[in-house]
């Protein structure tokens, strides 16, 4: 049994609206500090243990369709 | 000649697009199940509008592995014409049959509204009953419209003459103003290269009699008609 968390955000290259939202709202709070906000998606997964390498399947997972390449970067965290 | 209409659970442009088909283009049109795999009998299959499988994870994401799909790049494969309208856009590019990506608009709300789109050429499948440079007035509903591409892809698509419409104001000027979801290049309407995949956010079967506000939609309806004719 494994536990992975995924984590898949915009590209840089892209304009993250959602996120320039946040960062205005942070300001008017007063956070004149916050000079960038990015937001993405948290995505959980469990896994039963069939002996596959679980960082190769996640890797494909992710590929096939948790993120899209054109758009998105991933990275994932495993644990027991 | 006949044409066919997939329907995805959360398609909801299916009926207009059929209707577009049979009582304005009068020609011979079926529903397509999302789990059927047989397409031989189309020559023209239209992805219609809608938000297949509730949009999770990213609009397009999970149709993109509907069954149909894989018939649907062999019948891409094998030259069938194929428009992707709105939500159909957004699956074709997620399926790779069409280049780049549909993000959320930039000013975050769904829009729904008539719009100005320039026809960039004739010489496609889709827009040969168009004027090069015509301005058509087309409503466009969606929240996740805004293109978006590497450039060197953009550069592409510029260089190939895949760039069938592009948003601009009444007079034909792409401006930003008239852009209304921050697309690349004011994109609202691609081709693949060999010429016979195509995808475009704004409705044309929303535009397609009178007394909906507008008949321009005709424009890229009847285009696929000649071409199938030609063809």
């Amino acid at each position: 049994m494994a536990k992975v968390k995924v984590y898949v955000t915009l590209k840089p290259t892209l304009l993250d609206a959602q996120g320039r939202v946040v960062q205005n709202a942070l300001n008017n709070l007063g956070y004149e500090e916050v000079d960038g906000v990015r937001m993405g998606k948290y995505i959980e997964i469990e896994l039963k243990d069939n002996g596959h390498s679980v960082q190769e399947r996640v890797d494909e997972m992710c590929r096939k369709l948790l993120a899209n390449p054109v758009i998105e970067n991933y990275r994932f965290e495993v644990s027991d | 000649m006949k044409f066919g209409v997939i329907q995805f659970p959360g398609s909801n442009c299916d009926s207009d697009t059929y209707y577009a088909v049979r009582d304005v283009l009068r020609q011979p049109v079926e529903y397509i199940w999302h789990q059927d795999t047989d397409l031989r009998k189309f020559d023209c299959i239209l992805v219609p509008g809608g938000f297949s499988y509730g949009d999770y994870l990213r609009t397009g994401a999970v149709a993109r592995f509907s069954p149909v799909m894989g018939a649907l790049e062999g019948f891409a494969d094998r030259g069938g014409l194929v428009l992707g309208i709105c939500n159909g856009f957004q699956i074709l590019c997620e399926a790779h049959l069409l280049p780049g990506a549909l993000t959320a608009n930039v000013g975050l709300k769904f829009i729904c509204r008539h719009v100005n789109l320039r026809v960039e050429h004739n010489r496609s499948a889709f827009a040969n009953e168009c004027r090069e440079g015509q301005v058509l007035r087309i409503p466009i509903a969606h929240g996740e419209g805004n293109y978006y591409c590497d450039p060197e892809t953009l550069a592409r698509l510029e260089a190939n003459g895949q760039i069938l419409f592009r948003y601009c104001d009444e007079q034909g000027s792409l401006t930003d103003e008239a852009n209304p979801n921050g697309s690349l290049a004011n994109i609202a309407g691609i081709v693949n290269e060999r010429g016979n995949v195509a995808g475009m956010m704004p409705h044309p079967e929303r535009a397609s009699e009178s007394v909906l506000g507008s008949e321009d939609g005709q424009f890229v309806l009847k285009s696929l008609v000649s071409a199938l004719v030609k063809a």
